[in-house]
């Protein structure tokens, strides 16, 4: 799926570029793009190094174990095939929780570290789950109480009332959300 | 709301520590142990990385998607959907940041507080970068096989855009 994507988006760009003899652009785009990936993982790595030690503290204390115990019977519904107060329950809600707070960078380690730990208990190493979809569906809809970066690019441009947007995008991401996780549990039936 | 951002961090990070402290557990050496994972992270992730900027870049500065929303325009009139938010509302599973850019041309266009702003805001803001969120995850832990996890995110970021289109008019 990835595969066809991504032949499509660059034999398309590409081919589109040089009619329109905007070669250039694209030279420069298909050079910089090694750059640009490593300004990202640059700007990911710290905090990374930062989040995973500071989870490795609270999974060694017993208190992610604690968090995990306390949140299966919520999370239990929206993901079935995961074992009662298995690790991954913890790390999941406090991926869910940094996001909802507006802590985006928090979210990515606490992410990653529950994809691993759903990998886990994968049969099939190299095949996602449904789990693992059940939780990236979770991230994908952006669920936020502050879209921070949203509203600092609105006082950037002198909005009169920049957090006007808050209460209208909570809504959206949270009826999206539901909407996701129904598409998400129709898929999965489907594509057994 | 603010304060409690601020406040989330330190308090989290404390209550960890002190925690593990109390467990008698050795922190530090325990942070380290933690800490060491995030090299291995970072190299597995880079090559997907790498590949989807690649193609995205190559994508999304070709100039394509303009051209396709023009052969569109007179489809869109007809359902009373402004043309305006569509480049950002087909953007945005895709880049971030140049969907970002594209607000930021909104804001400089027609106001940072015209309807349409406000409209393309709640977009950006309600979803997120579903391609870059599946290649990070899904690339970082080696998952080849993404089945239906696209096609899921994508149609949830469809609605997304629908369900914009059907609540900001109450607000605004």
């Amino acid at each position: 799926m990835i595969n066809k994507l991504w032949i499509f988006f660059i034999i398309s760009g590409s081919i589109f570029l040089i009619i329109n003899g905007k070669a250039d652009v694209l030279n420069s785009q298909i050079l910089s793009s090694g750059k640009t990936t490593l300004d990202l993982i640059m700007q990911i790595f710290p905090l990374l190094a930062l989040w995973l030690g500071i989870m490795n503290i609270a999974k060694e204390s017993g208190l992610l174990d604690k968090i995990s115990k306390f949140i299966s019977p919520l999370l239990s519904k929206i993901f079935p095939e995961i074992p009662k107060g298995h690790e991954s329950l913890g790390l999941i809600s406090s991926n869910i929780i940094a996001n909802l707070f507006g802590l985006g960078n928090a979210a990515t380690p606490f992410g990653l570290k529950a994809m691993e730990s759903l990998q886990k208990l994968n049969p099939k190493k190299n095949e996602a789950t449904r789990s693992m979809i059940t939780f990236l569906v979770i991230n994908t809809c952006g669920v936020t109480l502050v879209p921070t970066t949203i509203i600092s690019l609105r006082m950037m441009h002198d909005s009169t009332d920049p957090t006007s947007i808050v209460m209208p995008c909570v809504i959206v991401t949270f009826l999206s959300l539901i909407i996701g996780l129904i598409i998400d549990r129709i898929f999965s039936r489907r594509y057994k | 709301m603010k304060l409690l951002s601020n406040l989330f961090i330190p308090v989290l990070v404390l209550t960890i520590i002190i925690y593990g402290a109390k467990k008698k557990l050795n922190v530090y050496d325990s942070f380290l142990e933690g800490a060491k994972e995030g090299l291995p992270m970072v190299v597995n992730m880079f090559p997907p990385l790498l590949a989807m900027i690649l193609g995205i870049n190559i994508f999304t500065n070709s100039g394509l998607v303009n051209e396709m929303f023009q052969f569109l325009k007179p489809l869109f009139y007809m359902i009373n959907v402004p043309l305006e938010i569509l480049p950002i509302a087909v953007m945005r599973p895709l880049s971030g940041s140049f969907g970002l850019a594209l607000l930021n041309d909104l804001y400089t266009l027609y106001g940072v507080d015209n309807y349409l702003s406000i409209l393309a805001s709640i977009i950006q803001g309600s979803s997120d970068t579903t391609l870059y969120i599946i290649t990070l995850y899904f690339g970082t832990i080696g998952i080849q096989k993404i089945r239906y996890a696209l096609w899921a995110g994508l149609l949830a970021d469809l609605f997304t855009v629908i369900l914009s289109l059907i609540i900001v008019p109450l607000f605004f």
